[in-house]
């Protein structure tokens, strides 16, 4: 189902923008469980995208397919481009750092500082950033651009949820990606706190002009940061629009995801 | 496992371990080169464990001289005691009881801590920041497992028989100097050079295991209490097959 008024914004940000992300009749299933069966996206440069679905949907199932942490059984995923099935793994290497990922449980390296764990994903990357040995001012652009350069020296261990969140958000913001997945940003953080991170994301899009796949089913952070929303039900796009046009939908199963 | 039967799952395991090995040997071989993660492992498997295995090591000099003495008394063979103790020690019982130590603190250890890795999607994070996780995680503990647990054992086997030396002092008074004469004379290259050789191959399974049963680690926060268990048990039960093997070798090529 999409509607009308969907395909004529589709096609105004098509007729001016190239699709930085494309998947087509993605499918996986886990034994018997089939999680997407044909399921379709396109995202534009410097869109916002978000993908609401319930729990169990296959929203997180996607976007690791997406960056090719998941295989996929069949259909074709392309980012920038370059078809991800058809790379080897330095060429898949290159472009996941073009892909920033910030995952559901911030997954910072428990063993490692906070400057380590910024300073892991440019272990192999130097030369893209023209780093012969000192990585300081990066890591520390990074941690002001989320507020939190005073956790420089802590442990995970010592960080609070939201500062987990806000320090995963630098470590993805390190190698200055054109594309960022967000993975369910808000989940288990308090109102207050998952405000602070949706304000966040709006303004690393302004600074860094990056394109955003948010996957989500916080309502919340759906209206203020999507531009454009697909509702993935039953492995398939079951809706597409803006937020204010799927909200006001009559459909049943659509109306299910906005009640309070 | 999706409608598996336990026989099923059982080969199944089996490939998935033989694959586990097959991508170990790919990449120990293929730059980069992971040197300091390296050594930060050698520092924390080979140095960590070190009083753990010495603790250990010395209480079986202790309590094999102290068990075997009576009997030898019996024979008038007290004498023979350094003997019997450095020849057991250096080819068996050191090797097998430091590496099952070795095996209950770091197989349980790697298990857990890639498991939790695995969990919590560090292990993901670091392949989406581009760096193999199987290379910097895996390889390492690994490798330096394998280089680590011979040089336990050789302590070890000092330490059991610096043990043993302490109960024949106080029972037999014998000198240190002694004691260790006789225990050394008594063991030949064939002795301590096939011993020392096993050892590698159980640092390496012990590492391998523990590696492989915590990067496939599933089912959530009691997915990772099973990874470190049956780390533990897989990689005993190894160290027994392997122990076999190597015996078994050594007993066709020097006829022990």
């Amino acid at each position: 189902m999409t509607t009308n008024s969907n395909t004529k914004i589709k096609q105004e940000i098509t007729s001016q923008k190239q699709p930085i992300i494309k998947l087509e009749n993605l499918k996986k299933a886990f034994g018997d469980n089939v999680v997407l069966n044909g399921f379709n996206l396109e995202l534009f440069e410097g869109e916002n995208l978000v993908i609401m679905g319930k729990s169990g949907s296959g929203k997180s199932v996607m976007i690791k397919c997406l960056i090719g942490l998941t295989e996929v059984d069949s259909g074709n995923i392309e980012i920038m481009g370059k078809n991800l099935r058809s790379l080897n793994q330095n060429e898949l290497n290159e472009l996941r750092t073009e892909v920033g990922f910030l995952f559901q449980g911030s997954a910072l390296y428990d063993s490692m500082t906070v400057r380590e764990n910024l300073e892991f994903p440019l272990r192999r990357h130097k030369q893209k950033f023209g780093i012969v040995n000192d990585t300081t001012p990066l890591v520390e652009e990074a941690l002001n651009s989320v507020g939190l350069l005073s956790a420089i020296n802590l442990m995970p261990a010592e960080l609070s949820g939201g500062m987990k969140r806000r320090i995963a958000l630098a470590r993805t913001l390190i190698l200055k990606p054109k594309i960022i997945l967000y993975d369910e940003p808000t989940s288990g953080l308090d109102p207050i706190t998952s405000k602070e991170i949706i304000e966040l994301m709006r303004n690393i899009q302004s600074q860094y002009n990056t394109s955003s796949l948010i996957i989500t089913h916080d309502v919340d952070c759906a209206r203020v940061v999507s531009e454009r929303m697909i509702l993935l039900i039953d492995g398939v796009n079951y809706a597409e629009g803006t937020f204010n046009e799927l909200s006001n939908s009559k459909d049943e199963k659509i109306k299910a995801f906005f009640k309070h | 496992m999706f409608g598996f039967t336990s026989i099923e799952r059982f080969f199944i395991e089996i490939g998935d371990f033989t694959y586990f090995t097959k991508r170990f040997f790919q990449e120990i071989f293929t730059k980069p080169f992971e040197y300091k993660e390296l050594l930060r492992q050698c520092y924390n498997i080979g140095n960590k464990s070190l009083f753990l295995v010495s603790v250990t090591a010395f209480i079986i000099g202790l309590v094999i001289t102290l068990q075997t003495r009576p009997t030898l008394q019996e024979f008038g063979a007290e004498s023979w005691m350094p003997s019997m103790v450095s020849i057991s020690i250096i080819r068996e019982i050191g090797p097998v009881i430091i590496a099952l130590t070795f095996a209950g603190r770091i197989a349980s250890g790697i298990g857990a801590e890639l498991g939790s890795m695995r969990v919590t999607e560090q292990i993901d994070a670091m392949e989406v920041s581009g760096t193999n996780p199987f290379k910097y995680l895996v390889v390492t503990r690994v490798v330096a497992a394998t280089l680590m647990l011979p040089i336990l054992v050789i302590i070890g086997d000092a330490i059991a028989l610096y043990g043993s030396y302490i109960i024949e002092n106080l029972k037999g008074d014998v000198s240190l100097t002694l004691y260790f004469t006789k225990a050394i004379n008594a063991l030949s290259y064939t002795d301590i050079i096939p011993a020392t050789i096993k050892t590698f191959f159980f640092g390496f399974a012990i590492g391998l295991v523990g590696c492989y049963k915590g990067f496939n680690c599933d089912k959530g926060t009691v997915g990772v209490g099973m990874a470190a268990n049956s780390a533990v048990v897989f990689a005993s039960m190894l160290l027994f097959i392997l122990d076999f093997i190597a015996v078994f070798i050594t007993d066709i090529f020097f006829e022990i």
